[in-house]
Parts: structure tokens; sequence; C-alpha cells
């Protein structure tokens, strides 16, 4: 899986560069945050679409549910079924990834990033990171602008994942 | 003077000069950060990361002679801005200049506005050739009073050229975020200032307050998508600026539509090109740089791999697109490990408007003629630093087979400057700067 694993890379290095950002003379640029958030949102909505491809690979059927007709292209649709192929440790990242039901799977083809309401709260460090405690004396901690679509029928909101990100309160 | 890019298609540029250290040892305080002429060329200003500013002045000796016009000395050096700490957020803020802008002349002296992440500055600088002497009680040790027997009158007397920067206005505490452009207003009273979210109007004699007149900050900060990026007033008209934005949108705001111009008059956007979808296309599609033309009629936008043209008169697709250095496109991932696809190209219309100019890796920097549809890529590099050695263009392949290992991303020519009224550029290689003209028949 070239793709998913490509894409679970490019999330690492991006967490990493905005760990390493916080030290940086000058303090948080909130351009090069934002720049590394989409990405990491670009990459793990093509993580997501790759391993549902593996998945329908694998078994070889249809899904009893609708199917995840996700466009690799558009990455501003998420699917949040499950995987199990995935890793433990991106279940950290993510908590999107649930036991699949048979449930209706709404999509948001085609809604452009402007119209997204993002949710950035985030509450866990992925383990495959150095094991780094956030040591914030005042409460500047910020929101990786992690998007995702929440489906109604999946319940509760995926609680959000933290990763310490200083963008200068107003 | 020549006519600036008349037959720009035969243009052959020549070495000039080159300023800055030759040690392959650089010091990271002194990264050319900016680049710029002032109105009549005369003057050409460059800041750096460790907050100085080096001004050169054409050598007025040489102007006439075609050969030597573009012969720069350097005119006067100083600090303009200091390594600062905010306490209340434990942040350092950085010394590096981040832009200079020169304003028009209106007397004998000279001023310009420089910036850094947080601070705008308006310097004086002012010549003093002479000095008066012949006073009573000051000339050289105190003279006793009871010996002055009668009065003269001090006098002026030549003296050795001193040139004097002072700093005249201090713009502060007006920004949250880094500052990333300013912009004199044609109006020579006013200049604006951006930040990542805001743009800030200033009168040039006020310094105690600004007008906030672009805000787009979101109230949930977990809804930013967009940030400003580039920011610049209108050569002619006074209430016209742009701003570009990370997203690659151009947005054109008119002052005279209401006091804070969140709402853009006319916006520039091209539609997203699908089949060049990857996991970089956000990072590559954010405008690193956004000039009008001389004429006003256009304005030229930088992102990571091409410029683009626009008609101020459509905002629906660029009138030219030229693509910069496409074949780093396979090689965006390696970019963004390296940190390099974060770099921030700047680009610059010649005089006449004709050609456009813009810097890339390897210290190529690249030109585009639009009359005759032609690009030359040239070098700027200190085995070519013969005076009047004609520069040969670069041959660069726009296939898809480049390794990222012969991209030199440690050289790099993020700012270049172009002579407003002659064919002479400066570019700026990492801490060097070249100064080229162009080869005159």
């Amino acid at each position: 899986m070239e793709v998913g694993a490509e894409a679970k890379r490019i999330m690492v290095v991006a967490l990493g560069k905005l760990y390493s950002s916080r030290t940086q003379r000058g303090g948080l640029r909130l351009h090069r945050s934002l720049l590394l958030t989409l990405v990491m949102k670009s990459a793990r909505d093509m993580y997501h679409a790759a391993a549902q491809e593996e998945e329908e690979e694998y078994n070889g059927v249809v899904p009893r549910c609708d199917p995840a007709q996700v466009d690799s292209n558009n990455t501003t649709s998420t699917s949040t079924t499950t995987t199990q192929t995935v890793e433990p440790s991106l279940e950290q990242v993510s908590d999107s990834f649930t036991q699949p039901e048979p449930m209706e799977q709404t999509f948001t083809h085609g809604q452009t990033q402007q119209s997204r309401k993002r949710r950035g709260k985030i509450s866990a460090v992925p383990d495959f990171l150095p094991l780094k405690k956030a040591k914030l004396d005042c409460p500047t901690q910020l929101v990786v602008l992690v998007d995702y679509v929440t489906c109604s029928d999946l319940g509760a909101a995926p609680s959000p994942i933290p990763v310490p990100m200083a963008i200068a309160a107003c | 003077m020549a006519e600036a890019g008349e037959k720009s298609s035969e243009m052959e540029w020549c070495f000039s000069q080159v300023k800055g250290a030759i040690d392959d040892e650089v010091a990271e305080a002194d990264l050319i950060s900016a680049v710029e002429f002032n109105y009549t060329g005369e003057l050409l200003a460059t800041g750096d990361k460790g907050g100085r500013i080096v001004i050169f002045q054409q050598n007025p000796e040489n102007k006439s002679q075609p050969q030597c016009h573009a012969e720069y000395n350097v005119y006067s050096t100083f600090q303009s801005h200091e390594p600062e700490f905010d306490y209340l957020k434990s942040l350092e803020i950085e010394e590096k200049i981040n832009k200079i802008r020169w304003l028009p002349k209106k007397n004998a002296a000279h001023f310009l506005l420089s910036t850094n992440d947080k601070t705008i500055k308006l310097w004086k600088i002012s010549e003093r050739n002479k000095r008066p002497e012949g006073y009573n009680l000051r000339n050289g040790p105190y003279k006793d009073f009871t010996s002055i027997a009668s009065l003269q009158v001090p006098v002026f007397k030549p003296m050795d050229l001193m040139v004097e920067a002072s700093p005249r206005r201090v713009f502060a505490n007006a920004h949250k975020y880094h500052i990333n452009s300013i912009s004199v207003n044609s109006d020579n009273e006013t200049y604006l200032s951006a930040d990542d979210l805001r743009i800030n109007l200033w009168h040039l004699e006020i310094t105690g307050q600004s007008f906030n007149i672009v805000d787009i900050k979101p109230a949930n900060m977990e809804d930013l998508t967009e940030v400003i990026t580039a920011a610049e007033f209108h050569p002619n008209q006074c209430h016209t600026l742009v701003y570009g934005s990370s997203k690659g949108i151009i947005r054109l705001c008119d002052m005279r539509a209401a006091a804070l111009c969140d709402k853009h008059a006319k916006i520039f956007e091209e539609p997203e090109d699908r089949n060049s979808r990857s996991f970089f296309s956000e990072i590559i599609s954010s405008i690193s740089d956004v000039k009008f033309s001389h004429s006003g009629r256009y304005m030229m936008t930088r992102d990571y791999l091409s410029v683009k043209i626009w008609d101020i008169n459509m905002g629906t697709r660029p009138i030219e697109t030229f693509q910069v250095n496409e074949y780093l496109r396979s090689n965006l991932c390696s970019l963004y490990d390296n940190d390099c696809i974060f770099d921030k190209f700047e680009c610059c219309w010649s005089g006449n408007d004709r050609v456009v100019m813009t810097g890339s890796y390897n210290n190529f920097f690249r030109m585009f003629d639009r009359g005759f549809r032609r690009d030359v890529t040239l070098e700027a590099s200190r085995e070519n630093c013969k005076p009047q050695s004609v520069l040969k263009p670069c041959k660069v392949s726009i296939g898809l087979e480049i390794s990222i290992d012969s991209v030199d991303c440690n050289k790099k020519i993020l700012h270049t400057a172009w002579h407003p009224l002659d064919n002479i550029i400066a570019v700026a290689t990492t801490n060097n700067l070249f100064i080229f003209q162009d080869k005159l028949k």
C-alpha cells in the first residue's frame, strides 16, 4: 500500500515539523503551520481512501453499506469506516476508526473547503512520534486544523487529537 | 539612457558587480532577505537576516558611460532592527529585514521603510558634506571666555562626505502576527503593512495608531483556512490594494467602498487543475509575491512553480502563465522533506513591463519576455564574474527525469530587483548581491 505508507510518512514528517517549529526563533509561523496542517489533512484523506480501496480488494465483495465512492482527488471528503488493517498506532491519530456497522454513509462530495466546519480538538499524541511532553505554562495549546466529516449515524463525534501547536491567540 | 527593454528579445546580460563575502561558510546574519531599488534607480538597498541595511549608490561619474552605468558602491550601512523579546508571549522577535520600500524623494534626503516581523521603521538617509566651524567657545578644547576679544560667526566649511541614517518614525505594536508586506501608497502619505491575518493602513507621520482595513481572522481559529501572504498598493490608484493568500487567491480591495475591506471588490482565482492534484497542492499554490506592473494595468503573482500575469480587469484566469521550474513537480516530496517547498520566491517587472523576472534554485534566475514569448535562464555565479562578461543562458531540461540531487536547494535566489528606468538588475543569492546590466550594442 504505497499510497497509504507515503501518506502516513508525510503525516509523520508534518507532525515533526510542527513540533520543531515551536522552538524556532521568531516563534511559530502561522502560514507554515497552516500549510503543514493542510498537508496532513490531504495525507490523511488519501490514507483513508487507499486503506478503503485495499479493504475492498481484500474482501472482494461489495460492502453492505454504500460503497465508499471517495474520489481520491477530492480531499474534502473522508470516509470514516474502519480499517481492520490499520496499524494500532494510527488509531490513536483519529478516533474515526470505528468498527463497521450497517449504516448509511454520507459523504460530502464536492464540498468546498470553505464550507467545512473544522473541529480541531485533539486528545492523543500519536505513538509513532518520539515522546515529548509539551510544557506550556500558558493556555496556548493550538489545534491542528484537522478536518473530517462526522456522520451522525456513527454516533458521537470523534474525540480530537491534541498536537500542541502555538498559533498566537488574539 | 537606454530605452528599457525595447529590444528585450535581444537583451544580453553582462556581469557588473558582486557584493558580499566570498567565503563558502555563510554567517546566518549575512543572508540577504530584501533587495529594492529606489524610484530613480540611483540607490539600491539590501536587508539581511541580521537586521542590517546596506545601501548602494550608483556611481554618478559613470552614469553617462554606458559600459559602467551599473556600478554601485556602498553608500550607507546601518543597523535597522535589533532582536527583541516579547515577554508576554515568551517569544523572540527576529531582527531579520522582511521588506524594504523606498519613499518617493521629496527633498535632499532619502527615506525608506524597513520592517521585521513586528515593527516598521522609517529611516532618513541624508548626506552631510559641510560642518560649521569657528565657534566662539568650542573649537577643540574649551576656550577661556575671558580671552575672547571679539565674536565670530561660525561658517560652514566642506568636510568629507558623511551619510547618516536616522530613524524618524517607529511603527510598532500593531501586528500580532508576522508582517510579510509593506507598500507605500501613491498618495505619498500613507502605507500599508500586512501580516498573516490583517492589513493595517498607516499615515507616515503618525506612529501611535493605524487603521485596520482587512481582517480575515475567523471568530474561531479552528476555522482558519487561509492567510494573507503578500499585499501591495496600486501604483496609481491610491484607493486600490491587492493581497494574495495561501490558497492562491488574489483579492483586490477598494478603500472607497468601506472602511473595512473584508469584502473584496474583485477576486482573482484560477480553477484548480484536478489532474495535477497531490499531497502538496495547497503548499505550491500559495502566493509568495504579488506585484503590480508599473502601468497598473497588470499584476504578477508568484507561487512555488510558476509566475502568472493577471489583467486586473479579468479575474477568471491569468492572461499569461510562465512555468519557472516545472521540473520540481516530480520532486515535491523531497522538497517537502528538506523544507524547501516553503521557500518564498519574489518576482519583479522590468521598467517597461515587458519582461518579468524571478529566482529559482541552483542560483538560477529566469526572465520571461511577455512580448516575444521567450524566456531565458541565467545563473548568478562567481565563476562568471569577469567584468562585462556576457551571461550565457543555461539550458534546463524541462523533462520530468531531473533528479532532486541535481537541484541545489541551498543555492536559491529568493530576491531580485529591476532598475525602474534602465536594464540593470540586482539578484541576491544566499549572501551575495549580483548586479548585471544589459550589454549595450
